[in-house]
């Protein structure tokens, strides 16, 4: 409830400070000399003709740049954004083929276009304001900063624009644009059969979205996708809760005073973190394969008859991934754990230990209290970061074992990410690869909220004494 | 109490060595297979681990004429160094100024940045492999195509490095500023040589992480064997060709990559450490 009535202040704000806006801009109109009124206009042009003409060519640049782009090539994309298109792929009047609309461009640079107008908008805006304050000050009888010192500013009170700039334009067009295309594609219907350029696709709504949550309806994505996330859950929450309390024992028994060689055993650990992950885990998979070296010898040795089929039983490839993934994981939490160990006060231990307290009790009392209110974050990070544990699954078996039951090429060790992969790859199903892709998000997005909100050491930064 | 203490001590040795076999086996197994004679036995999976006669005949045919191992082998170096150089100056740039500027919409950045770092990367994956396409950095010209995409989206990656940054003391940074150095200086000539353990640890994470990218390198190359790296190569040879006997040049080539990122690992373990421990306390 709160919280609604939260979000509507801030809703009337925003219409509230948009309204103030505008007057602003009426009046910076109105009240402003001719030289204002001109960079209604042309941008910059008030900032050139006061002799600022480092501010002046940089508004005027960015004017021309981005009216150039919009008219000259963003508009030929955004009047079909609608439909996508409408002319396939057909024959000239003299038999050559003609390629009509593309889809994809259509949608991709159609956004870009919509981005770009709202920029040049903020772009403009900013140049009025600049004007407004350039007059506020000639008023008040001072000097506007030369163009020397506005250069200047942007490795000094400018640092940051300068600093964030590149970082900016490269998050943008290769991470922030890719999304919000892919989100949009959720609601088309681009596929195998919809594949530009010899074919259009077209909005379809939120038919795919019914599609992934429709158990047993057409091509079962429904029951497939409930599958991959619930073993994907399982599968985060093993891998970090194992790894975490493993790696700390493993850091506990280093740790323990009188044993020596403590940093030999740390370096023989951290041997799976140093090796490039392909190299170890591609051979691991391939150890435990039917015809591997651990079938092979188990063979060799009488233990078994027939070799044990890790890979394509579904319950013992889940277990086997999870077993293998201590083997990458726990050295990781061994070195986080390490570091922090020592930070625990020792006379906690001393006069617990006068308390008379055994091992095990001051574990559970001191230890693990202590790294959990210090780890939480960690484990809210490494639990996301499973979720999307590509590497682990993919280089090892790739989700299989598959099976007739389940949709999109997925298998029974595939997580939603793995099959997010094999939808783009095998199937060129954009769209529902799309639809799985926003699932993810969702749940990253619910289960961050959600711990974060309970975690001891968000709320409180000195709670631990 | 003291013959308990030793047998305790006991218990841990041996559970200590036993991890340690654990650990170690599987690479002595890569090792000693990467060995097997490829004339006098067979180059695929075998049912015995020591080869009955230790040859170099895997490693001899990376480097035979028509195999295109060094060629890869160089596509990885390249991509990984580029890749280090600029992440490590795109995450100190935004580092910096997330940490010691005040700007508005700081928080609304950070904010945003967050949400977009939720959507997982292969999402967009055919969305980029068009980008790319339109730049002509696809097929033949993967290679600064990765190093394109690597670079272009690194300044989301800055947790650990910014929360680096914000324990050095403002205090510092007001008093060289109070002496009239500009805010470029200060970053050039006060943090970035007090923060030379986080760098150095941002720099060896963006060096290692190339030597593993399968999944994007793989799509980028598509088809095209000149532009592939390591790890895509020695993919298709274990999981297409490793019937013709490709297995123990996996190993071998395996090996050659890992032999050069692990010692380079084990020297700077030291920032690593400082590095992740950092980064996990402050999330």
């Amino acid at each position: 409830m709160g919280e609604k009535k939260a979000s509507g202040n801030k809703i009337t704000g925003f219409f509230k400070w948009l309204a103030a806006d505008i007057a602003d801009i009426g009046t910076t109109f109105t009240d402003g000399s001719w030289k204002t009124k001109l960079s209604y206009l042309i941008m910059g042009g008030g900032q050139l003709l006061r002799g600022q003409y480092a501010r002046g060519i940089a508004f005027l640049a960015l004017e021309c740049g981005m009216l150039w782009f919009i008219f000259g090539f963003g508009m030929n994309y955004l009047k079909d954004f609608l439909t996508l298109g409408t002319k396939g792929r057909g024959f000239n009047p003299d038999g050559t083929i003609s390629y009509g609309d593309n889809s994809f461009f259509i949608l991709l640079y159609g956004l870009l276009t919509i981005i770009v107008i709202i920029a040049l908008i903020l772009v403009w805006r900013l140049n009025l304001r600049d004007n407004r304050n350039s007059e506020r000050l000639l008023k008040e009888g001072k000097h506007l900063p030369s163009n020397r010192k506005d250069l200047h500013s942007l490795l000094d009170q400018n640092f940051d624009k300068t600093l964030l700039a590149l970082p900016l334009l490269g998050i943008f067009v290769f991470t922030a644009l890719p999304i919000i295309f892919m989100i949009c594609v959720a609601f088309t219907n681009y596929d195998f059969n919809h594949q530009p350029p010899a074919q259009l696709f077209q909005w379809v709504g939120l038919e795919n979205f019914r599609n992934i949550v429709t158990v047993g309806g057409k091509g079962n994505f429904g029951g497939t996708f409930f599958t991959v996330l619930l073993w994907t859950l399982v599968w985060a929450f093993f891998a970090t809760f194992l790894n975490y309390f493993l790696g700390m024992g493993v850091a506990i028994l280093i740790n323990k005073k009188g044993v020596k060689l403590k940093k030999l055993w740390r370096t023989i650990l951290v041997m799976t973190i140093a090796v490039p992950q392909f190299v170890s885990l591609l051979y691991v998979g391939k150890m435990f394969a039917s015809d591997g070296l651990v079938n092979s010898y188990l063979i060799k040795w009488g233990i078994i008859e027939k070799a044990i089929p890790f890979w394509t039983n579904p319950t013992y490839a889940r277990i086997l991934i999870i077993v293998i993934n201590l083997w990458i994981g726990i050295p990781y939490m061994m070195l986080i754990a390490t570091g922090l160990l020592m930070n625990i006060p020792a006379d906690l231990y001393e006069s617990a230990r006068i308390d008379g307290a055994n091992q095990f009790q001051m574990f559970m009392k001191i230890t693990l209290p202590y790294m959990l209110f210090v780890t939480g974050p960690f484990l809210l990070t490494s639990f996301i970061g499973n979720l999307n544990n590509f590497n682990v699954i993919f280089l090892l078996n790739q989700g299989q074992p598959q099976s007739m039951k389940l949709t999109g090429g997925a298998g029974y060790t595939d997580l939603l990410v793995t099959w997010l992969y094999k939808m783009t790859i095998n199937d060129t199903n954009y769209k529902m690869a799309a639809v799985i892709g926003i699932m993810v998000f969702l749940v990253t997005a619910v289960i961050s909220l959600v711990v974060y909100n309970f975690l001891p050491s968000v709320k409180d930064e000195e709670g631990f004494q | 109490m003291k013959a308990k203490k030793r047998a305790g001590l006991t218990v841990t040795y041996i559970v200590l060595i036993l991890i340690s076999i654990i650990w170690l086996f599987p690479f002595f197994c890569l090792v000693l297979q990467s060995f097997r004679s490829y004339q006098g036995e067979f180059g695929g999976m075998v049912n015995y681990l020591v080869p009955k006669k230790f040859s170099l005949d895997s490693y001899k045919f990376l480097f035979q004429e028509g195999s295109q191992y060094t060629r890869w082998y160089t596509n990885t170096l390249i991509i990984a160094f580029v890749t280090a150089l600029l992440q490590t100056i795109v995450v100190i740039c935004v580092s910096y100024a997330l940490s010691r500027m005040r700007f508005a919409g700081r928080r609304a950045l950070m904010n945003v940045w967050l949400v977009l770092g939720m959507f997982p990367g292969f999402l967009t994956m055919i969305c980029l492999y068009f980008l790319l396409k339109q730049l002509g950095l696809t097929q033949a010209g993967a290679v600064p195509g990765l190093i394109l995409i690597n670079v272009a989206s690194s300044g989301m990656g800055y947790y650990v490095c910014k929360g680096y940054f914000d324990t050095i003391p403002k205090s510092l940074d007001e008093a060289a500023r109070i002496d009239g150095a500009s805010r470029a200086q200060i970053l050039v000539q006060m943090i970035i040589p007090l923060a030379k353990p986080i760098i150095i640890y941002t720099a060896l994470v963006s060096f290692m992480a190339p030597w593993c990218d399968y999944i994007f390198a793989s799509y980028v190359a598509f088809g095209h064997s000149d532009s592939y790296n390591v790890a895509v190569a020695m993919q298709r040879w274990v999981w297409t060709n490793d019937y013709q006997g490709y297995f123990t040049r996996f190993c071998a080539g395996g090996i050659l990559v890992a032999i050069p990122v692990t010692i380079l690992f084990m020297c700077l373990q030291k920032y690593y450490v400082e590095g992740v421990t950092g980064g996990a306390v402050k999330g």
